[in-house]
C-alpha cells in the first residue's frame, strides 16, 4: 500500500506540473497579447473564465467522446487540467503588466525600446511575482482536480478515493486526501516563497 | 539656418479632437539649451513628446536634425536622444549600473565597453561606481536617483537630450545643487537640451533662452532678461506668478 501511495503521489505530481507548465505556456503569450489587443481582452478572460465554472467532474466526462484530445487516460487529463489551469495564469498576466507604473512603461519607450524589449525587459520583469501568484492558484487547484483524473482512469491519488468510495473504506479514501492535501500545502508554500523573491524592490 | 529641432506650425490633437498643443513654431539651436516653461495643462510636456516621436504631430510638423519626427525610425530617434523624466523613470527592478546601461545594451555594445562607459558616466554626475554601481533605485535618495537619470539619458553621448521635469520632485536644496551641476555638465558637453519645467527661476539658471507656453500656445521666446521686460499682460502674469 505505501509502495502504491508513493507511486500515484509522484504520477499526481506529473500530471500537475506538466498540465501546469502546459498552461504557464499558453496562458502568459495569451495573456501578453489580451493586453495589446483590448478586443481579445474580453474574449480570452471571459473564456477562460466559463472554463473554470464547469464542474471540474463534467469537464472531464465532456472530454470523453472528443477525438484527439479526449477520450480515456492520461491525455485527457492533462487537457483539462490545463485548461482549468489557464484563468489563473492568464488573468494574473493581465493584471501583472497592467499593474507596471505606466511612467516606467515610457521611460522605456521613451528610450527606444520596441515592444519586444519593452516586454521582455520591463513588463514582464515587472510582472513576474503578480504571474507567479497565477501559477501558485493553478498548481494549488490542479492538485485538487487531479484527483478527478482517476475517474477518466489516468491514476494520479483520486485512485484510493474512488476506490475508498466503492468500498465504503475511508482509510483508503484518507490514502488518497491526505498525501494530496500535503501536495497542496507544499506547492503553495514553495510558490509563495519563490513569489515573494520576484516582487519588485520598491 | 535650420535649427537642431525645429517645430514648425506644430500641433498635435487627442483622438477626440481636444487640442493640447496649437501652430509651435520654434527653433532650438545645435547645442543650446532651451526651456519650455508654463503651468500644467500648457502643453510643454506635449510639446517634448513631439520631439523623440512618442508623439506624432496632428498639425503642422517638427524636425529633428534636418528629418520630419514622422520620417524618422522612432526607435532610432529615441536612442539618439537622451531622455530624462521626474523620478520615476528608473527601472526599480535594474541595478544602477544595468539602469545606466540600458540603452548601449539595446545596441548591442560589447559588455565590456558598456561597464566601463557607465563607470565613466557615474563619474560625471558624482556616483563613484565602486558605492553606488550596484544599488537598486529605492535604496538611492532623490537627488542620487535624478543624477542616474541624467547619466541613463547620456550614456551614448546623444546629440540630444530631453528632460521633462527632472528636478520637480526634489527639495529645494538637491534641486539647487542639481541645476547648478546640470549647467555646469551642459557647458562641458554643448548638448542641444529642451528643458521642460514650470520654474521660471529654474528655467532662467540652466537654459540660454526660454519659451514661455500657456494653454497650448506659444506666448513668448527670449532670454530670462528679454522674458522679464516683457509688457504684455499674459507674459508678466506668468512672470509675477512664478516670482510669489
Amino acid at each position: 500500500m505505501t509502495e502504491e501511495i508513493l507511486s500515484e503521489t509522484s504520477w499526481h505530481l506529473v500530471l500537475v506540473g506538466v498540465s501546469t507548465l502546459i498552461a504557464v505556456a499558453i496562458g502568459v503569450p495569451l495573456g501578453v497579447l489580451a493586453v495589446r489587443r483590448s478586443g481579445l481582452r474580453r474574449m480570452v478572460l471571459g473564456t477562460a473564465g466559463i472554463l473554470q465554472t464547469i464542474p471540474s467532474l463534467a469537464l472531464f466526462g465532456f472530454l470523453l467522446p472528443v477525438p484527439v484530445i479526449g477520450g480515456i487516460g492520461t491525455r485527457t487529463a492533462l487537457v483539462a487540467l490545463t485548461l482549468y489551469g489557464l484563468l489563473p495564469v492568464v488573468r494574473n498576466t493581465v493584471t501583472g503588466i497592467e499593474g507596471v507604473d505606466p511612467a516606467v512603461r515610457e521611460a522605456g519607450r521613451g528610450m527606444g525600446m520596441t515592444d519586444r524589449e519593452l516586454l521582455f525587459r520591463v513588463e514582464l520583469p515587472l510582472a513576474a511575482s503578480v504571474i507567479l501568484a497565477g501559477v501558485r492558484t493553478a498548481t494549488v487547484i490542479g492538485i485538487g482536480v487531479a484527483t478527478i483524473a482517476a475517474a477518466i482512469g489516468a491514476g494520479g491519488l483520486g485512485v484510493f478515493i474512488f476506490r475508498g468510495l466503492a468500498m465504503v473504506d475511508s482509510r483508503t479514501i484518507l490514502a488518497g486526501a491526505l498525501p494530496a492535501a500535503a501536495l497542496a500545502i507544499a506547492a503553495d508554500t514553495a510558490l509563495g516563497a519563490l513569489e515573494r523573491r520576484l516582487v519588485p524592490p520598491r | 539656418m535650420a535649427g537642431f529641432v525645429e517645430f514648425a506650425g506644430a500641433g498635435f490633437r487627442l483622438p477626440d479632437g481636444r487640442p493640447l498643443l496649437a501652430d509651435l513654431s520654434l527653433s532650438v539651436a545645435e547645442g543650446e539649451t532651451l526651456a519650455l516653461i508654463g503651468r500644467s495643462g500648457s502643453g510643454k510636456t506635449t510639446a517634448l513628446k513631439l520631439v523623440n516621436a512618442l508623439l506624432l504631430p496632428t498639425e503642422g510638423r517638427v524636425q529633428v536634425d534636418g528629418k520630419a519626427t514622422s520620417a524618422w525610425d522612432p526607435i532610432r530617434l529615441r536612442r539618439r536622444t537622451g531622455w530624462v523624466i521626474q523620478d520615476v523613470g528608473l527601472f526599480p527592478h535594474l541595478t544602477v549600473r544595468r539602469n545606466v546601461g540600458v540603452v548601449p545594451e539595446l545596441e548591442g555594445w560589447p559588455e565590456a565597453r558598456v561597464a566601463a562607459r557607465v563607470d565613466e558616466l557615474l563619474a560625471l554626475v558624482g556616483l563613484p561606481a565602486a558605492g553606488f554601481a550596484d544599488r537598486y533605485p529605492h535604496q538611492l535618495s532623490g537627488g542620487q536617483r535624478q543624477r542616474v537619470g541624467v547619466a541613463r539619458a547620456l550614456a551614448v553621448d546623444p546629440p540630444l537630450v530631453l528632460l521633462d521635469e527632472p528636478f520637480g520632485a526634489l527639495d529645494p536644496i538637491t534641486r539647487r545643487e542639481l541645476q547648478r551641476e546640470f549647467r555646469a555638465l551642459q557647458a562641458r558637453l554643448r548638448k542641444t537640451a529642451v528643458f521642460v519645467t514650470h520654474d521660471l527661476r529654474e528655467a532662467a539658471l540652466v537654459a540660454d533662452r526660454l519659451a514661455l507656453l500657456d494653454g497650448g500656445r506659444l506666448l513668448a521666446t527670449g532670454t530670462a532678461a528679454e522674458l522679464s521686460a516683457s509688457a504684455r499682460p499674459e507674459v508678466r502674469d506668468f512672470l509675477e506668478a512664478g516670482a510669489a
